[in-house]
């Protein structure tokens, strides 16, 4: 399939258009910088589509512009009158039968991809513990839950590199939208019914933001979240080190300490888990620590951190933590936020998703090893 | 015309003839004048959320009010701006063209108008009241069954009544294309812009209902305890999408086929040309009318359709460009061998040819529905409705309005102004929205009230907000226009183009009963044949004879303020009991006039013709 699209690409006029696309905008965000599977079958369809699009705007453009100069009122001849054509058959047939040959050219790969960026029923051969993962939009975050592993994030959804890993899209109160432009296209997430399924595949390690792009209310805007792609080696060692919390350990530092008691007094837990749980009232916070944001929009750091908690409404308008517990000083903020940064129950994070090294998974190593000893 | 004897009277005389007028020339003056306050109104609405979105994680607005905005904004230019500014070129015009003397139901026009205006007056008093709608035009379920307050109430109910209004106005240009035309006009001589009316009439008629029973669900759902769109207790809310845009998608033809129309008309005139594939044109039309009503779908490939129906609706939307391509052709070859008079329409018509290519070429773009999986919802939708809506829609209403000026208030809107508007508003509109299709391929989500910095953002939309400031210099511009151009009061002949078309054929001011004698049509373009073949004048139809009008009537005014009432009451009878009467009342107000009307014989008067022959008989 990504062969006779390759192709098409080849020719220099839509060589050119990607040179072109591929400046615009941030290379964790634009669409025109695709970085997954997904979203690269999506921009060679842009290209072949605005490559059609564009040839048709210059035959038009040619015509009017020679129409417009060349038959303009001239000096003296206010009182000529045209002949008055009643139409041609033969330039309307043209017209008629081009774009109709241009759109078939464009319907084949349209419904082709349509097919295929929706199949989640035929999991590749060499996948066959795929991995699923449960995303709920809520106002206004993400929760992530991986089905058969048995790990529970919000806000940030770490997956592997090497394979499409395979989400179910669904949504605890209003419409909402998953939307990684780098990545994939676009997913809806109903409420209850109407369950959505989609794949998603990152070719390469990275950071990779997300955005709603359904209305849901007031801080429709602000409902950000990341996606961390790391290599397989190091997303099964994510794995073990999130299925092995204790969500009971103690922090090491005093002011972590009495920020973990003040998380409990002041009833944070009764909405944000810390461990696995089923998908809560607020964001799992089991690895706030390894965050690349605070609530999704804000840079990582202990001032925004107590800002956020001291005030929410003003950083999220209309959320749902809003003068749901009990007001804090600016010392208790402090202490949570101390202990919220302890919670860092992986060795994996950011950096390896940033570092470029590549490791590779457990299983394929072993393999390896049997292939060379089937080999001695 | 009219209002120039008007003046003579007092102001209280002149309010009461536009309250109780049924002339379809007055009312598309009425028509003029609420759909252009709205345009002023959706015009400020966007240009707070141009200033909001000026720059990175701005605060100029709150998020809150930043969705009423946007979501009034929506509504506004789409059923209170966009639609009446185009009945009032229907109004104005069809009657006319087909050789009528008025549409086929006066009164009906009349309260087609009224309800439209109170509906509008309705929705807009939400600012006012608990904050206006907030979730979106499109008012997905559930956000706008859970929204507090009643904003989403006034939506529903504010445009279930100018809905009746609008539908009432389809069905009455319906009747009146098919019976009212004058002897020798088939259907195959008709002028475009009355055959895009007529088909725009039949979208109306077909699409309205469904919006109608959308809303009924929706105001049933959030003041009457129904479940149609709660999920929670089994309702469903893609129900409400399909219904929407089963509505919806229609709803871009209505508005754009008529606009089709006014660049039909002016373009031939300006090039001294008949419309080159005539036939060609009109079933493209009518082809485009029958497919907008095959891919509704294509707004919501992403709800989760399946990869079945995602593709039906993606080749069924494809297959629209072929006839509008058709058009655009068409349009071309019509200038090629003219002799083309730049005049402020045929600019208008110039700026809308390439506009509306790149909008139709972003709209085959989107079609393309795994594509779109990356274009929905993001700017670049944003950018692609604007240049069709803009670009299409309301080019073709300032076209229409400057080239119409004349029949409408008799004065001609100075051209040097007019070229001045033109070129500010369409430079301004493609720095506003071209940049808005790479914004939105650059990851900006639609409806967002912030974006944030280092997201590579900032450029794209700070231009975009610079060339809204132009499309506003434009608009103030425009309506400085209309000022002196009355102040001015210049009056000029009946036909100051030199056109083609029936209505060109009147004396100015038009009188209240449009022809003396009907005339009789001898083919495509018939002032144009009578200019080249006969002695420039229309031959009459028929002898003099007395002519038959109607009555003036107030009762169309009180039958919509009924409603308004109503609606008003049955709004707020979820906070307190108490407000059922003042719903009672408005129902009463409505029915009681409803019953009036049914009762008394209205048989209308007539004007003799000994009267007439006064006028100066035989002079058409």
């Amino acid at each position: 399939m990504k062969g006779w699209m390759g192709r098409f690409r080849a020719l220099f006029l839509l060589s050119g258009l990607t040179l072109l696309l591929s400046g615009c905008g941030k290379p964790y965000l634009s669409a025109l910088q695709p970085k997954g599977e997904g979203s690269e079958m999506l921009f060679n369809l842009m290209l072949l589509s605005i490559g059609i699009m564009i040839f048709v705007f210059l035959v038009v453009m040619v015509i009017y512009i020679y129409v417009v100069l060349k038959f303009r009122q001239k000096k003296g001849q206010e009182d000529h009158i045209p002949k008055q054509t009643e139409g041609s058959h033969v330039l309307e047939t043209i017209w008629t039968v081009i774009p109709i040959i241009l759109l078939l050219i464009l319907a084949v790969p349209t419904v082709q991809y349509t097919f295929a960026l929706s199949d989640t029923k035929n999991v590749p051969e060499d996948q066959e513990d795929a991995i699923w993962i449960e995303v709920t939009g809520q106002q206004y975050w993400w929760h992530f839950d991986y089905k058969d592993l048995n790990i529970q994030t919000s806000q940030e959804l770490y997956i592997p590199t090497d394979q499409r890993v395979y989400l179910e899209l669904t949504s605890k109160d209003v419409i909402h939208s998953f939307w990684i432009p780098t990545i994939s296209g676009k997913m809806d997430t109903n409420p209850i019914e109407n369950k959505n399924e989609m794949w998603i595949h990152a070719y390469e390690e990275g950071v990779y933001w997300g955005k709603c792009a359904e209305l849901c209310g007031p801080s429709h805007s602000l409902m950000d979240f990341k996606v961390v792609a790391v290599s397989p080696g190091e997303f099964e060692q994510w794995v073990e080190d999130m299925q092995n919390v204790n969500p009971d350990e103690e922090p090491e530092t005093v002011v972590a300490k009495e920020g973990k008691e003040l998380f409990q007094q002041n009833s944070c837990a009764a909405c944000h888990a810390v461990g696995s749980s089923p998908v809560a009232v607020g964001p799992n916070l089991t690895s706030f620590g390894d965050r690349t944001t605070v609530a999704g929009i804000m840079d990582y750091n202990k001032e925004n951190i107590v800002n956020w908690l001291m005030d929410p409404e003003k950083y999220k308008p209309g959320n749902k933590m809003s003068n749901n517990y009990p007001a804090l000083s600016e010392e208790e903020a402090g202490k949570i936020a101390e202990y919220l940064m302890t919670l860092k129950p992986s060795e994996i994070g950011l950096d390896d998703a940033e570092d470029g090294d590549y490791i590779k998974s457990q299983k394929d190593e072993n393999n390896n090893e049997e292939n060379t000893q089937d080999q001695e | 015309m009219s209002t120039h004897a008007a003046e003579k009277r007092g102001f209280g005389a002149v309010l009461w003839d536009y309250l109780t007028t049924v002339d379809h020339k007055k009312i598309a003056i009425l028509y003029l004048i609420g759909g252009g306050f709205f345009f002023v109104l959706g015009g400020l609405e966007a240009m707070l959320i141009r200033i909001q979105l000026i720059s990175p994680d701005n605060e100029f607005i709150s998020a809150q009010f930043y969705n009423e905005v946007m979501t009034m904004h929506g509504t506004t230019m789409i059923f209170l701006a966009a639609m009446p500014l185009l009945f009032a070129l229907m109004n104005a015009v069809v009657p006319l063209q087909i050789g009528a003397r008025d549409v086929a139901f006066p009164f009906v026009n009349a309260l087609g108008f009224w309800l439209f205006a109170f509906g509008g007056i309705l929705l807009n008093l939400s600012w006012f009241v608990t904050g206006a709608p907030d979730a979106g035009w499109t008012a997905y379920a559930p956000l706008s069954i859970i929204s507090p307050g009643h904003g989403v109430d006034f939506y529903a109910v504010g445009l279930q009544i100018s809905g009746f209004g609008t539908l009432m106005a389809g069905i009455n240009f319906i009747v009146t294309i098919i019976n009212m035309r004058a002897p020798g006009m088939t259907y195959m001589r008709m002028p475009l812009f009355t055959w895009t009316t007529f088909v725009a009439s039949i979208l109306i008629l077909f699409a309205f209902p469904a919006l109608t029973v959308g809303l009924f669900e929706m105001t049933f759902d959030r003041l009457f305890g129904a479940n149609f769109f709660k999920p929670e207790m089994g309702g469903n809310v893609i129900i409400w999408e399909h219904l929407f845009w089963i509505f919806g998608h229609p709803e871009v033809y209505i508005l754009v086929l008529p606009a089709f129309g006014v660049f039909s008309e002016v373009i031939p005139t300006f090039s001294k040309k008949r419309l080159f594939g005539y036939s060609s044109m009109v079933f493209a039309t009518v082809l485009i009318a029958f497919l907008g009503f095959m891919v509704w779908a294509h707004h919501m490939f992403t709800v989760g359709l399946g990869p079945i129906a995602n593709s039906i609706f993606a080749v069924a939307t494809m297959a629209i460009a072929v006839p509008t391509g058709i058009k655009i052709f068409n349009w071309l070859l019509t200038m090629w061998g003219g002799n083309i008079r730049i005049t402020t329409p045929m600019l208008y018509a110039l700026g809308f040819i390439p506009s509306f290519t790149i909008g139709g070429m972003t709209g085959v773009m989107l079609a393309t529905a795994a594509a779109d999986l990356q274009y929905h919802d993001s700017y670049f939708v944003v950018g692609h409705f604007h240049y069709v809506i803009v670009g299409g829609v309301v080019f073709g209403v300032l076209a229409g309005l400057t080239y119409w000026w004349p029949r409408m208030f008799g004065t001609m809107l100075d051209e040097k102004l007019g070229k001045w508007t033109f070129w500010l508003f369409f430079i301004g509109f493609h720095l506003t929205f071209f940049i808005q299709h790479f914004l939105g391929l650059m990851g900006m989500p639609r409806r967002y009230w912030k974006f944030l910095p280092d997201q590579g953002l900032d450029t794209g939309n700070l231009i975009s907000t610079i060339g809204a400031f132009f499309m506003a210099a434009g608009a103030i511009l425009f309506v400085w226009n209309i000022i002196i151009t009355s102040v001015r009061n210049e009056k000029v002949s009946g036909d100051p183009w030199d056109a083609r078309t029936l209505e060109w054929a009147i004396p100015n001011p038009t009188p209240e009963y449009n022809f003396k004698q009907i005339p009789l049509v001898r083919g495509l373009d018939p002032l144009w044949i009578e200019k080249m073949e006969g002695n420039g004048k229309m031959t009459p139809a028929e002898p003099l004879g007395d002519i038959h009008m109607p009555n003036s009537s107030f009762l169309p005014f009180m039958m919509s303020l009924g409603l308004f009432i109503a609606g008003i009451g049955v709004i707020f009878q979820v906070d307190n009991n108490s407000w059922w009467i003042v719903a009672i009342i408005g129902f009463a107000i409505t029915l009681g006039t409803m019953f009036l009307r049914s009762i008394k014989d209205d048989l209308g008067y007539h004007i003799h013709k000994e009267d007439l022959e006064d006028k100066g008989a035989g002079v058409k």
